[in-house]
């Protein structure tokens, strides 16, 4: 799958992409983020509280309790400030 | 409906674009146009916004889409500067054309809402002792909120 980050949360993470295999265990948005959330200091910070984040599945909004599978492009970022 | 949606780092003329959106056409009878600029309060040096190539351009497809479907509209142009700007610079252009003033105006501003609390740009302002990311306002949620 793909991961994508913005914003702030790029920074946290240092990078702004990357491809994983799907984790075990994984069904859902939140199960990802929680995975992503365990693996080191940035990704901690990053993830530590859900509500300061939004998610989009595909290119499109979507809530944490979504499903997300092996192929599908997945991003993580802070509520949008555009306009 | 005539749809241009361009996601760019070079500035833009707004009267060029209206001047665009509207030739050759005998049947638009308004247009109205938001033009976002960048506010140099509290001594902002600068503005680098970044978005998310793909969905930015979905999600402001699904608006216009949804525009069209609200109002008898006869085009839609829509600007949205990238990178680093100043205070002062353009940012956004809307402009939305109908028949009627109405139409123009509710959508012009319908999508402005939209472009706020759904498109994903984010912006980082610069100021003298470093760079911070701006907030959402739960204002811009209730401005969108009102069209649903």
């Amino acid at each position: 799958m793909k991961l994508l980050y913005f914003a702030w949360v790029r920074q946290k993470m240092g990078k702004g992409e990357e491809e994983i295999a799907l984790p075990p265990g994984v069904k859902t948005a939140r199960d990802l983020a929680s995975h992503l959330a365990a693996m080191g200091d940035g990704h901690a910070d990053a993830f530590a509280d859900l509500k300061r984040l939004r998610v989009a599945i595909n290119q499109e909004h979507a809530n944490w309790d979504a499903a997300v599978g092996a192929d599908d492009e997945i991003a993580f970022f802070p509520p949008v400030t555009g306009g | 409906m005539s749809v241009r949606v361009s996601i760019q780092a070079e500035d833009f003329d707004p009267a060029a674009e209206v001047a665009a959106l509207t030739q050759d056409r005998a049947d638009i009878g308004a247009v109205a146009t938001f033009t976002g600029l960048v506010r140099g309060d509290d001594g902002l040096l600068a503005m680098t916004l970044e978005h998310y190539p793909g969905m930015t351009e979905r999600e402001i497809a699904v608006h216009v889409a949804e525009a069209e479907s609200r109002w008898p509209l006869s085009g839609v142009t829509i600007v949205h500067r990238v990178g680093t700007l100043k205070p002062g610079e353009r940012i956004v252009l809307v402009a939305a054309a109908s028949s009627h003033r109405a139409a123009a105006f509710a959508a012009c501003e319908f999508l402005m809402d939209y472009l706020k609390t759904r498109a994903p740009f984010w912006k980082l302002e610069r100021r003298g002792e470093g760079a911070v990311w701006v907030e959402a306002r739960p204002s811009d949620d209730d401005a969108a909120g009102r069209w649903r």
